[in-house]
């Protein structure tokens, strides 16, 4: 179980402090599907990276399974069972596909075993298990790699960045089918942040974050409507509303 | 041969016996072990510094390797290799140096090789550097690589120089007629005080001729390189080279590019980049589970695979 208490974080700029997380509470208990939505430049992205420890929270506790996780490292949090697939994967120059997925599993595995992660997000193995993760590869590819990286991890909690972006319509069908696959074996919780309502669909819990806060939580009924109040309207003087929508 | 030599053997040419086909085998300033083939003829020069390698045309499929290793502290030599490659061959030449030093007297090796490829031969050169030993005594390298390629003809040079090498001077020439090709790698590490310094002169002079120089490199602690790469475009040709650099630690790299466009339909292009390994590329790996100097060594490796 994770859980997040009075989590802020800021950034100074210019001698100004910035709020991108502000005061956010949220517990995941085990075997849970969430889904995280929410404006862009919300601080979904953020969020994630200080589960994942990639930003250390300003103020507010990390627990994990109990334990204060809060000034663990990455690879700490990483070995405790947390992964975390970026929203724009990064590549590397000379690091083959194989390479990247044996690290993920953390043993020596055949090249079978490395397909049939790829097989799972939609990749024709073959072609691409020894291919270099770099500038080569489109943007969806890379994305399902990245996926394909963290499901080998099968670690207790997984974090998603928006999955969905970039992954054409026939994927997205397998995509769904390997979160609740990764839900369904050794039971972990999934925490997806998503735009997509047929992600939304299935997810136990919506979790909306708007400036850095929690705005509403709760089932996909209870939550939409409010949602597509929430992303339509916004206080910027040059926001002009599209046609048609005034 | 004892286990120092076999070892050095093994990493510059991954040898663990005797290679099939023809060979030369340099140990301490003397052959140790020659053999040629029906294809294949190795003659020693006259003078003992070095050999002449002659390919008969239409050879395909074949090997030789001439690997070079000293053991003995303080030893200096300058050994002059010449490849005469026949028409229309297909044939691997694996190259290399390796030296151990113990004692406290820099050892050095200069291989000077030179190349004449015939008409439409295709050839693979692979030279690895390698050093070990834990004397004071400094281990020196200065290849020379000096390549006529001759009208349709294919050249592809691999170098690796990943450890132990102290100082290296590095100078590669080419001559490239009508529809010649060559693609040049070079990868290249250097730690502690090394210093390596990589020259490369390529002249383009026929029609439909091209070359690609790529050098991938890691300079770590105080270590020093340089790259020069100077392309001359004489004809209707294309060349392009890149230098790939890692930097970490106090170590400093300086890259040059020239071109010469002396044709004006000549297309060359460089392309240098240097800096750091990218965090994000450090962070993506801790979260697979690995630490931070974990994750370093494996980009730097995979950078230089
Ligand atoms: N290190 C930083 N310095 C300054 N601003 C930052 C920093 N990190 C994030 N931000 C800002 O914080 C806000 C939240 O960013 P974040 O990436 O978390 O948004 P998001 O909800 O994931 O958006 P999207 O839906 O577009 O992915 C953005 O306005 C972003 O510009
Ligand atoms: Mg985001």
């Amino acid at each position: 179980m994770l859980e997040l208490k009075n989590i802020s974080f800021s950034v100074s700029e210019k001698k100004e402090e910035i709020g991108i997380l502000k005061n956010v509470n949220l517990t995941i208990e085990d075997g849970k599907f969430i889904v995280i939505t929410g404006p862009n430049g919300g601080g979904k992205s953020t969020l994630a990276k200080v589960i994942a420890g990639i930003e250390k929270p300003t103020e507010g506790q990390i627990l994990w399974n109990g334990e204060d996780i809060t000034q663990w490292s990455v690879t700490d949090r990483a070995k405790a069972g947390i992964s975390y697939a970026f929203q724009q994967p990064v590549r590397f120059k000379g690091i083959t596909v194989f390479d990247l997925i044996q690290l993920a599993t953390g043993n020596r595995i055949t090249v079978e075993e490395a397909c049939r992660y790829l097989a799972e997000v939609g990749l024709c193995a073959k072609d691409y298990v020894r291919r270099e993760v770099n500038a080569s590869l489109s943007g969806g590819e890379l994305k399902r790699i990245e996926i394909a990286t963290v499901m080998a991890r099968a670690t207790k909690l997984t974090v998603f960045d928006e999955p969905e972006a970039g992954i054409d319509l026939w994927s997205f069908q397998k995509l769904i089918g390997v979160f609740e696959k990764l839900h369904e074996v050794n039971n972990g919780s999934i925490l997806i942040i998503s735009h997509q309502e047929r992600i939304l669909n299935i997810a136990d819990e919506i979790v909306m974050i708007a400036d850095g806060q929690i705005t509403a939580r709760g089932r996909k009924e209870d939550i939409l409507p409010d949602i597509l109040e929430k992303t339509a309207s916004c206080s910027c003087q040059y926001y002009k509303e599209p046609a048609g929508l005034e | 041969m004892d286990q120092v030599g076999a070892k050095l053997l093994e990493e510059i040419a991954g040898l663990h016996e005797i290679p099939e086909g023809a060979y030369n085998i340099r140990e301490n300033g003397k052959s140790v072990g020659r053999s040629s083939t029906e294809e294949i003829e190795i003659i020693p020069k006259d003078n003992g510094k070095g050999i002449d390698i002659h390919i008969k045309p239409g050879t395909k499929n074949k090997s030789v390797h001439i690997p070079v290793i000293i053991s003995q502290s303080g030893l200096k030599e300058v050994v002059y290799n010449d490849f005469y490659i026949g028409e229309d061959c297909d044939v691997t030449i694996v190259a290399g140096c390796g030296i151990h030093n113990g004692g406290k007297d820099s050892s050095q090796h200069d291989g000077i090789h030179s190349f004449f490829v015939g008409k439409n031969a295709h050839i693979k050169y692979v030279e690895k550097h390698y050093g070990s030993g834990d004397g004071n005594g400094e281990r020196i390298m200065n290849p020379e690589t000096i390549i006529n390629l001759g009208e349709g003809s294919f050249m592809e040079m691999d170098t690796v120089q990943i450890k132990g090498v102290d100082s290296t001077i590095r100078k590669t020439s080419a001559v490239l007629e009508k529809d010649a090709k060559l693609v040049v790698m070079e990868r290249l590490m250097t730690h502690g005080k090394q210093k390596a310094e990589s020259y490369f002169h390529v002249e383009l002079n026929g029609d439909g001729s091209g070359a690609n120089v790529v050098s991938r490199s890691v300079a770590k602690e105080s270590s020093y390189q340089k790259f020069v790469s100077d392309l001359e475009g004489n004809a209707a040709c294309s060349g392009h080279t890149e230098c790939d650099a890692i930097i970490m630690d106090e170590a400093k790299i300086s890259a040059v590019p020239q071109l010469e466009a002396n044709h004006p339909d000549a297309a060359l292009i460089h392309e240098a980049a240097i800096g750091k390994i990218a965090g994000e590329q450090i962070i993506k790996l801790m979260t697979l589970g690995l630490t931070e100097e974990e994750a370093e060594a494996k980009i730097v490796d995979g950078f230089l695979q």
